[in-house]
């Protein structure tokens, strides 16, 4: 196996937007630049646009629902993949309306960036805000803004600052980070894979280099020791006849075999005697390996339980606020209404004790008299849940931070949450 | 010490995770087998999600009875080895029981009658979750999927209505009736299937490498010839090296002109490919949007 096979990464990103502003001829480019879409599915898109009466519409390989097709929009969250020998990429390509705001946010969830498309002629808009606001809350790690149709402003290095200053401006605002500027053109192929020569003005890297070489290994939390217990393995076998493994993925920090560990939520302390991985054992697991832990200590420990370092534990608490994204159409987030709730691999119950405000997601202005919380709004509410959670703020730790709310009566996700 | 791993392990933690929750939220899950890689990716990956103890669902093997004989073998193989336990759903049983009605004509395929010949199979079974080996960059309907994607009483898709799904939280609840279909390997493509097995060096089927054996042409695809498969007075038969890039009913998968005899010369060759491992199947060209409209109705 080669080496550039081994060392590959994976790397999530996600992009939101509508028809017009280019995402799809983006996204094409990238997987026809890279080789990803093959010649039976460009074929096939060929054909459909033809039907249709219209150009070639890459749009149609990732739109790929009869509905989506025929209305000519992406309601869903479209997935797709390419890779390069240096990484391997997820697109979540989520539509940029904002009644589809829910799906922007779990395309977001999990992804390492967030590109964020700019039509160079129209400036910020509306949409580029709320694409900006939402990797913000979902605390996506790194944002890249491709400043977009550069050949239809010339190339202009003064448009390109004018709109870099402006989204600054805005940024500042938010909690973000690692914020970058690129100009491209998607259509002509401008500092998308290759380097342009119409932008001599412009020293930064290429859209693909930038994908490929944006530092995430530190994306995860490696400092604060959490490992919610799964599932227990127990083989009742003669080999393994005492064997008793509890199995999960790591969700923050490093444990190596001998460390002092607590169990929560029982606050029994032990030592980790051994950590199993999918190629046996191993002495360290970190985030986002799925392990076997086994501890020298008989305790009770089941799923939903927690393990965690002795000196630093997560909060322990019924009650928690959280920024809360609303899923259901046939109702809003009911005060005192009782939802199941998921957190890490533990479900228990909860009562929504009080509506905070609703956040505007374009202005980020906080209605405070505004309490009713629609499908696709943003707010902020207080929980009460039947047992303790064990939790970090979201933007301490994505996973053990983030938590989602189950309507009790239809088993569907209604709200998702990011907790404070 | 780095704190890095590369994306086969990383897809590989993130299946296992599915199959753990699997095994957590649900009271009694079935994995389908198929006897293709992806179900030998997932029947590999289950039993070390699980080691030391057993893969603790059963194997689903829904029959056709158009098997390439060489899958059968394979399969019969893989479950004596793990002691797994396996089960199978025939589709033989399903026309002669009256449930669904055989297609007649040159392009018949039982491809279809396999929906109903699966769902029989988990109402018999009374299974509220099913694992299955599907990919979303198969198919464009697939790109749509969840990992937990829900299932009606009549076991129908209902793509535009789809549980969000964020982090890794997977909400599997279900009322009785309903079920779920799960699919651990969604974010695998074809290439990375080939080259985690190649890493594990999983022993897989011999119609994955490139041997003799009779074949013909129909619309540009060729087709193994067999016995299940009426032919046109036109189309001739005459041997050739191929290989299988996916493997189904001997009706409806196509065989490509391949010289790969090895996993290393199949990853060449899938990287310089122009056409998808589905670009075979004539049951995917029966209309646009087939799969979802298959989908729907229950194909997994």
């Amino acid at each position: 196996m080669s080496d550039n096979i081994t060392n590959s990464e994976l790397l999530r990103f996600t992009t939101a937007g509508s028809v017009d502003d280019g995402k799809s001829t983006l996204i094409g480019r990238l997987l026809y630049d890279s080789k990803s879409i093959y010649q039976d599915q460009y074929d096939a898109v060929v054909t459909a646009s033809e039907k249709r009466g219209e150009d070639v519409n890459l749009a149609l390989l990732t739109d790929g629902l009869k509905s989506e097709r025929e209305q000519g929009i992406t309601i869903d969250v479209a997935y797709r993949y390419f890779s390069t020998p240096k990484r391997k990429f997820i697109i979540a390509d989520t539509p940029g309306h904002t009644q589809y705001t829910r799906n922007m946010v779990t395309g977001a969830s999990t992804a390492n960036v967030a590109l964020v498309l700019i039509d160079a002629r129209n400036g910020i808009v509306e949409q580029t805000r709320r694409h900006a606001i939402i990797s913000s809350l979902l605390q996506i790690p790194h944002l890249v803004v491709c400043i977009n149709k550069m050949d239809l402003v010339d190339y202009s290095e003064e448009r390109f600052n004018e709109i870099q200053e402006e989204f600054e401006k805005f940024a500042a605002k938010l909690d973000v980070n690692d914020v970058h500027f690129i100009p491209i053109s998607a259509l002509k192929g401008d500092n998308v894979v290759n380097r342009s020569q119409n932008t001599n003005w412009y020293d930064g890297p290429t859209l693909m280099y930038y994908l490929e070489n944006v530092h995430i290994a530190s994306d995860h939390n490696f400092i604060d020791v959490r490992f919610p217990v799964q599932f227990v393995i127990r083989p009742y076998n003669d080999e393994y006849h005492d064997y008793r493994g509890y199995a999960g993925r790591m969700a923050g920090g490093t444990i190596k075999v001998g460390d002092d560990v607590m169990l929560l939520p029982s606050g029994f302390n032990s030592k980790v005697q051994k950590i199993m991985g999918p190629d046996g054992e191993q002495n360290e697991a970190f985030p986002p390996q799925s392990v076997t832990i086994l501890l020298e200590d008989d305790y009770d420990l089941s799923r939903g339980d927690m393990i965690v370092r002795t000196n630093n534990q997560p909060e322990i608490s019924q009650d928690i606020e959280i920024m809360v994204c609303w899923f259901d159409n046939n109702k809003p987030i009911q005060p005192r209404g009782k939802y199941m709730i998921m957190h890490t691999t533990k479900t228990a119950r909860c009562v929504v004790k009080e509506v905070r405000y609703k956040l505007d997601i374009n202005t980020l202005h906080r209605d405070e008299d505004e309490n009713t919380i629609n499908m696709n709004d943003i707010g902020r509410v207080v929980l009460r849940t039947t047992s303790p959670l064990f939790s970090d703020a979201y933007r301490k730790n994505r996973i053990t931070g983030s938590v989602i709310l189950i309507d009790e009566g239809t088993n569907n996700t209604v709200g998702a949450g990011m907790i404070l | 010490m780095d704190y890095h791993i590369n994306h086969l392990k990383e897809l590989e933690a993130e299946s296992i995770f599915i199959m753990r929750e699997v095994a957590s939220q649900f009271e009694n899950p079935v994995l389908m087998f198929s006897g293709g890689k992806d179900s030998i990716l997932m029947v590999h990956l289950a039993h070390k999600a699980f080691f030391p103890a057993r893969i603790p669902f059963p194997l689903l093997h829904v029959d056709t009875g158009h098997n390439f004989p060489e899958t059968i073998k394979f399969r019969d193989e893989l479950v004596e080895r793990l002691g797994a336990k396996l089960i199978v759903g025939s589709v033989q049983e399903a026309i002669d029981n009256g449930t669904v009605t055989e297609e007649k004509g040159i392009n018949a395929s039982r491809n279809g009658l396999q929906t109903a010949a699966l769902l029989e199979a988990l109402e018999k079974g009374k299974y509220d979750a099913a694992l299955g080996g599907a990919r979303r960059d198969e198919e464009k309907a697939r790109a749509k999927e969840r990992f937990f994607s829900h299932r009606d009483e009549f076991g129908q898709w209902d793509p535009k209505n789809q549980r969000p799904e964020l982090w890794n939280l997977f909400n599997g609840k279900h009322h009785m009736g309903e079920h779920f279909r799960v699919f651990p390997i969604s974010n695998w493509t074809e290439l990375d299937v080939w080259q985690y097995l190649a890493m594990e060096e999983v022993p897989l089927p011999s119609l994955y490498f490139a041997h003799t054996r009779p074949v013909f042409e129909r619309e540009g695809v060729l087709l193994a010839d067999s016995d299940f498969i009426m032919k046109k007075d036109t189309e001739n038969v005459f041997d050739e090296m191929v290989r299988c890039r996916t493997i189904g009913d001997m009706t409806c998968t196509g065989v490509a002109k391949s010289t790969a005899k090895t996993v290393e010369e199949i990853i060449q060759e899938i990287a310089t490919t122009r056409v998808t491992e589905r670009g075979g199947r004539t049951d995917d060209k029966r209309s646009e949007t087939s799969m979802e409209d298959r989908k729907k109705q229950g194909y997994f």
